[in-house]
């Protein structure tokens, strides 16, 4: 079995300086290389040798699941990118600013053999610190590019005041309080930072406390986009979790942006990770607890209208 | 199964191209093999490789066997189409922007290329016919008869008559992302194989739909067994066979599974040119030929730890190349085991 190559997907409108941190990325001494995939193909100087165009085709899938979308330009150019793998070490995906993330994501769960050859390694949506908060209020990619993120740079804080860095970061934080957030001039942040996060791999989600400001969350500004995290501190029944949580992906589906966990099953040494983007949902049986760990079940979801009450009942249902 | 296998020793030379082999093809006893970094190498079964071709520096993402059987048409990164013979290489057609997508090889020289919804043919060096398909082409083939290119898209598949621009592409829908297309060889099936893990088909006299599905895997292989009895398609554990003998094809029966091995995932079928055999390359580079009559299989490729990529028999079935995913391949000589 062939080491999987992490993939970086790259967020952000236009303007954000998405192509400024991509040739940072590029031409910083850090001895990888990159295969780029752009969209607005040959219209800002990319400065590498393997770059390939893309053209945003959102395929639907057929398979009884409505809002399974793929990217079914990314399968075929990552297919590809396979047969030549010579020339890269790792992946970086530019999606245009009016992208929606969830097709992108999908792609990595639901095609197989994309699957079996790569892995998402972050979604690093990158914010123009004046203009976001007009974007959240007016655009729902910009509200999906938030909570799809496991990075976000605010960028251009130079400006704006120190109080309207909070009120955004504020902003942020209530879609979604799981991602890093750094704040960012002329998008220079240590690539440390944003590559090679692993950040799809629960295990160090999860690990993290959320960052919440202050404890608040502040629900007025953007009542559509949520997140909210639900705990159980021991063990939950297996045979009640699995079919809730598939009734909870197929109710509420369309609204879930992203959601994520890791359960402590009954009788089961291993801990169960899992995680979601609308109607699909990956899981498994990953490392066993370790003896100095507490076995906590815990779960976060990111959402539109979540019924947090329903969603909140439904998980207490199933402590073991 | 009560065929027995027999492993026979490797037959015919095996050799190193350093690189993914996209397609291998016969013109007369010389095999030729194009792979992803732009090569195009020759071999025979006597000598092994004799010379290797950089093609396109940029590197190949389609190749083709030309509809003459006299040349190898690949497409580049860079969008360029040349058409490669023993003796020289020629520039054929070209599409911009977006790496190629599709490709196929028609009747008198005519080439039809997509790179995302553009679609071109070309024929003698000049643009013949472009349109825009619904959505992105992964899929291009010509009818077995006249002037007519079907290509394979999201939401199904279109055909049209490049001679005739003006008049409307037939629509053939079926929901969901269409990859491969192949026409059957009397011209009276369109199928096309999908990125659900499954075929679709299509009757063209009524547009009557097939379905053909339970595939664990996208069967991105199709090939036809001598005057397209079956079709013989990659993307289960076994080479999944469909029943096309009678006028409604394989509806309301199963298909034939041969060639199954419980523990490797088979890549590619190709369809002898003359009798009844398939040979079935798998994910971890075994290559098993079974004759459909009696099911009697020999090892012609033993594994090696990369799946293979490309097969093809010559003309008269004598011999069968074969390439892999991490750049071997080789030649097996099948006279005396056919």
């Amino acid at each position: 079995m062939q080491e999987q190559i992490p993939v970086t997907v790259l967020t952000g409108y236009l303007g954000a300086g998405k192509t400024t941190l991509l040739n940072r990325i590029l031409s910083e001494p850090h001895g990888k290389r990159y295969a780029v995939i752009v969209n607005e193909f040959g219209e800002v100087g990319i400065d590498n040798d393997l770059v390939v165009g893309a053209d945003e085709e959102v395929f639907e899938m057929n398979n009884g699941c409505i809002c399974c979308t793929v990217r079914g330009d990314l399968i075929h150019i990552i297919d590809n990118l396979m047969k030549r793998r010579g020339r890269f070490d790792a992946i970086i995906i530019e999606t245009t600013g009016l992208a929606d993330p969830a097709p992108v994501a999908q792609t990595f769960f639901v095609d197989q053999d994309v699957r079996a050859k790569t892995r998402l390694d972050a979604v690093v949506t990158v914010v123009d610190a004046k203009h976001l908060v007009a974007r959240l209020d007016d655009a729902p990619e910009a509200q999906d590019q938030i909570a799809f993120a496991d990075v976000i740079l605010l960028n251009k804080t130079d400006l704006v005041s120190e109080d309207d860095l909070k009120a955004v970061e504020a902003r942020i934080r209530a879609i979604n309080p799981y991602a890093k957030l750094h704040r960012t001039q002329n998008s220079n942040v240590a690539l440390e930072a944003i590559l090679d996060r692993g950040a799809f791999d629960l295990e160090r989600i999860l690990s993290v406390e959320p960052d919440f400001l202050d404890g608040h969350h502040d629900h007025d500004h953007d009542p559509d986009v949520v997140s909210m995290s639900l705990t159980i501190p021991g063990d939950i029944d297996p045979e009640k979790f699995l079919p809730w949580i598939n009734e909870v992906s197929q109710t509420f589906g369309p609204q879930l942006l992203r959601y994520k966990g890791i359960l402590a099953f009954k009788d089961e040494p291993r801990r169960f990770v899992l995680q979601g983007v609308h109607m699909i949902i990956d899981g498994d049986l990953q490392r066993p607890w370790k003896a100095d760990e507490k076995r906590v079940s815990r779960l976060v979801f990111i959402g539109r209208d979540l019924d947090q009450a329903a969603l909140t009942a439904g998980f207490e249902a199933c402590k073991a | 199964m009560t065929a027995s296998i027999t492993s026979s020793p490797d037959q015919g030379p095996r050799f190193e191209l350093g690189a993914h082999v996209l397609t291998a093809h016969f013109i007369g006893p010389l095999a030729l093999f194009a792979t992803a970094e732009g090569a195009v190498a020759a071999a025979t079964p006597g000598s092994g490789l004799e010379g290797q071709n950089q093609v396109d520096q940029s590197g190949l993402v389609l190749a083709v066997a030309a509809s003459d059987g006299k040349a190898l048409i690949v497409a580049g990164e860079r969008g360029v189409v040349r058409r490669v013979t023993l003796k020289d290489v020629s520039d054929i057609a070209h599409c911009s922007g977006a790496w190629p997508t599709a490709l196929a090889s028609g009747p008198d020289g005519a080439v039809a290329v997509a790179a995302g919804r553009k679609l071109s043919v070309w024929r003698g060096g000049e643009t013949i016919f472009t349109t825009q398909a619904p959505s992105l082409v992964q899929g291009l083939a010509f009818a077995p008869k006249g002037f007519r290119v079907a290509a394979a898209h999201g939401g199904g598949a279109s055909l049209w008559y490049p001679g005739q621009p003006a008049a409307e592409p037939t629509r053939l829908d079926w929901k969901g992302a269409h990859l491969d297309v192949v026409f059957s060889p009397d011209g009276a099936f369109l199928v096309t194989s999908m990125q659900e893990n499954a075929l679709h088909g299509w009757k063209l006299a009524d547009k009557a739909h097939m379905r053909m599905t339970g595939y664990p895997g996208k069967p991105r292989s199709l090939a036809w067994t001598v005057k397209g009895k079956w079709l013989a398609t990659s993307g289960a554990d076994a080479a999944i066979l469909w029943p096309f003998q009678d006028k409604n094809g394989p509806m309301g029966k199963a298909p034939k599974e041969i060639a199954v091995r419980g523990d490797s995932k088979v890549t590619r079928v190709a369809c002898h040119p003359q009798v009844d055999v398939v040979a079935t390359g798998y994910d971890d580079g075994m290559v098993l030929l079974t004759r459909l009559d009696d099911l009697a299989e020999i090892v012609a490729v033993r594994p090696m730890a990369s799946a293979i990529s490309a097969l093809a028999w010559s003309a008269d079935g004598a011999m069968l190349a074969w390439g892999s995913d991490s750049g071997f391949a080789g030649i097996f000589s099948a006279r005396q085991s056919v």
